[in-house]
């Protein structure tokens, strides 16, 4: 660390300068006791617009939200005991799908620690294994070196949540602020340049092989590696699967693109892998919901397996080329080491047959539906939302089968154009995550896709969204239950529906509409809209796009027995996939 | 499964212990023993962590432990490059008829008696787990009313320390 001009302030305002200098312009929290010191500075900070939400969970899924669509570190800030624990949803969250957040808690003074003091709580021990790093600064000196550290380690390598608890004598003390310009982290050295052997083996693997396909995964939106992956794909004519993760990093649109692998991925990409005999796996984690049953996923296919995280690798699948490296490297050494290959030694790999064997699956079939014989289904709402709102909008989902139907049924053309909560599955991220996603994309259209689960869970940031003028569109797809349970209810239960009626829907159905979604959303001052028919369907969803100045909130009340389809049940094998309840695809000889 | 001697270099800064030890709990581990101390460069500690696991959960536990931030440097010491330890203290039950026999165990082990009661002696005992457990068969048949054992130290055999390069000479990261 390198001395600077240093100035005496008190360790909350040296926090607040720290912040600054880490280039934060937004910060998502409610205030509290412990981090009350911290507020008043940063009451005076032209740089930084704090947000005021209304539960801890929101700031923290906020912050995701913003680090998504931007790219940078998000930040979310909470007081000691249960502001602090309100957080841990949304750290949880972050680590699982490796996002950029950096938490700042306020914690007891350093003499109550340990005690049980007021509103304390172990924030630092609970949170161990859900962060990528942690701190407990209980000396004001500290606070400048410790918000570069954990600004440096959120972002860098694989992202993930980073959380800074700050006891409340350390922001009352009086401090010399320096800004650290070289960070000593000894023990963090991601690798980011990909080993030339492992590309070279990687190369001859591709060119000796007939049936690869890349596999993508989120990894690859996190390196900014779209558009070295379409020349990838295009230069080499190999299909490409996208994860729940990672739509978006290649176009929907492409011929090469096969869809979504997995538990509800399009028959084509999982028949992909199955038969495939190279995966050439870029920044995804062969995680169970892509590989069903492991031991017979892709039982033919020989692995290239390239990710920033070296314990990915090799953690579920042997890799057969493990490539350590940041995707937007290792793509690019990829492609030149192809096209040497090509020109110096003549190698090349035909995949022609392959390719147009999957592009006849991917035709035969497609993503689909059955549309019911009474009410709207929720398919056909979320095919218009994405055809009415289009690929420059962001659309941001909850978790369910409103999730998984927003997955299939909005063309992706575009990186950071779809965020949801893939690892962790946590029902409520989609309404505060499109809060933070449209303060990261100020004039542009961001729309929540939620369940009407899902909604109750967070919705009380439509206040904060109201009250700080982030204008984002929900989309509440109500079928009156928790949607997904219900399915495996009516799958494996015998249609007995514990315990999954929310009573949302009208009373046609038998319920009782309680809350009324559109009442909700008058009284938090967004603009409720009701759409239970696909005649007003085009017209509800433009109204809600003329409408820039606050948030509105769509009741789209679907059909309640819309399932989501294709399937693999939980535990079986990809090569058991249906397509609709009992039923299997028909394979000719000719389609593998 | 077999037995893996795991010596980890860690920063010496608080709650690191907690953080290796709840990552092995995690990812469901077992650990036999552990065993921290300092080093010779005072801003590092060494532990030396016992675990019993096949040698692919072991890349996989050795993966996960490199990504704490904490966490420098990861050898395995296999127990024919490396001279490990273990201390102990055993509390024997003695009368004037087996003192003698006990003395005499106690010299056979080189190991030594560090207290001395009326009907008991205790007994100061380093070796490899082998020979501590050897000991406490021949010693058993007295009567054995307390052990206090520690976790295993390693150090590789030969000139070379485990701080060489790595560590000695600590590069800064650009501050982002």
């Amino acid at each position: 660390m390198t001395e600077q001009l240093s100035e005496h302030m008190t360790g909350a305002q040296s926090l607040v300068r720290a912040l600054e200098h880490a280039g934060v312009d937004t910060i998502f929290g409610i205030p509290g006791g412990a981090i009350l010191p911290a507020y008043d500075p940063l009451f005076d900070s032209e740089q930084i617009r704090h947000i005021l939400v209304r539960h801890e969970q929101g700031a923290g899924h906020a912050a995701q939200g913003y680090a998504q669509v931007t790219g940078k570190v998000g930040v979310c800030m909470a007081t000691s005991g249960p502001g602090a624990t309100n957080l841990v949803t949304a750290i949880a969250d972050a680590f699982m799908d490796s996002v950029p957040i950096v938490a700042i808690t306020g914690q007891v003074a350093t003499h109550l620690i340990g005690t049980d003091g007021f509103q304390e709580a172990d924030i630092r021990g609970i949170t161990m294994p859900i962060t990528k790093h942690s701190y407990l600064v209980t000396d004001a000196a500290d606070i400048p070196r410790v918000i570069g550290e954990a600004f440096h380690i959120a972002g860098t390598g694989r992202p993930g949540p980073v959380l800074v608890d700050i006891a409340k004598d350390a922001l009352q003390a009086s401090t010399a602020f320096r800004w650290p310009t070289e960070l000593a982290l000894p023990g963090y050295r991601p690798t980011t340049r990909p080993h030339g052997k492992q590309v070279r083996e990687a190369a001859r693997l591709i060119a000796a092989a007939e049936r690869p396909v890349l596999y993508v995964g989120g990894g690859v939106i996190k390196a900014e590696a779209a558009a070295e992956l379409k020349v990838l794909a295009e230069l080499t004519q190999i299909p490409v699967v996208t994860t729940l993760m990672a739509r978006g990093a290649f176009p929907d649109s492409h011929e090469l693109h096969l869809g979504m692998p997995g538990m509800h991925g399009t028959v084509a990409a999982v028949a992909a892998l199955q038969k495939s005999d190279l995966l050439i796996s870029l920044g995804a984690r062969f995680d169970d919901r892509v590989t069903g049953h492991l031991a017979s996923f892709a039982p033919l296919a020989k692995v290239i397996h390239a990710d920033i995280d070296p314990a990915e690798i090799s953690k579920n699948r042997t890799a057969d080329v493990p490539i350590v490296g940041d995707c937007r490297e290792v793509i690019a050494d990829l492609i030149a080491m192809l096209q040497k290959q090509a020109s110096e030694d003549g190698v090349q790999g035909d995949f022609t047959a392959w390719k147009t064997q999957m592009l006849g699956v991917k035709a035969k079939f497609p993503v689909g539906y059955e549309k019911p014989v009474e009410g709207l289904a929720p398919q056909t709402v979320i095919e218009r939302l994405s055809a009415i709102a289009g690929p420059a909008a962001t659309y941001v989902a909850g978790v369910g089968q409103h999730q998984m139907w927003a997955a299939h049924y909005v063309d992706y053309e575009r990186p950071r154009q779809w965020l949801n909560s893939g690892g962790a599955g946590t029902m409520g991220y989609a309404v505060p995550a499109a809060m933070g996603a449209q303060v990261g994309l100020p004039g542009q259209v961001v729309w929540a896709i939620d369940g009407d689960g899902c909604f109750q869970m967070t919705n009380q940031e439509l206040a904060t969204c109201a009250i700080e003028g982030i204008p984002i569109k929900v989309a509440v797809i109500n079928n009156s239950s928790l949607g997904m349970v219900r399915q495996w209810q009516t799958l494996l239960y015998n249609e007995r529906y514990s315990n999954t009626d929310l009573n949302t829907g009208p009373e046609s159905i038998g319920a009782r509409r309680i809350p009324d979604f559109v009442k909700l959303a008058d009284a938090y001052g967004c603009v409720g809209l009701r759409c239970d028919n696909e005649a007003d369907l085009d017209a509800t969803i433009e109204k809600a796009m003329a409408i820039t100045d606050r948030p509105v909130v769509i009741d789209f009340v679907v059909e309640r027995d819309a399932m989501v389809w294709p399937m693999v049940h939980g535990g079986a094998s990809n090569d058991d996939i249906q397509i609709a309840r009992d039923l299997a695809p028909e394979w000719d000889d000719e389609d593998l | 499964m077999t037995s893996h001697t795991l010596s980890v270099l860690v920063e010496n800064t608080p709650g690191v212990l907690a953080r290796v030890s709840s990552l092995f709990m995690r990812r469901g581990f077992n650990i036999d023993s552990l065993a921290v101390g300092p080093t010779e460069i005072p801003e590092i500690s060494r532990m030396t962590i016992v675990v019993n696991v096949d040698e692919l959960p072991l890349e996989q536990v050795t993966k996960q432990l490199n990504k704490l931030v904490n966490v420098l440097k990861i050898v395995e010491l296999d127990s024919g490059s490396a001279v490990e330890r273990e201390l102990m203290l055993i509390k024997v039950k003695t009368d004037p008829q087996t003192r003698g026999q006990v003395l005499e165990t106690v010299n056979l082990f080189r190991a030594k008696v560090v207290d001395v009661a009326t009907d008991a002696v205790t007994i100061e005992a380093t070796g490899d787990a082998g020979k501590l457990t050897a000991m406490l068969n021949v010693l058993e048949p007295f009567g054995i009313r307390e052990i206090a054992q520690s976790g295993r130290v390693a150090i590789g055999r030969g000139p070379r320390s485990i701080t060489d390069r790595t560590l000695r000479a600590v590069p800064g990261t650009q501050a982002s």
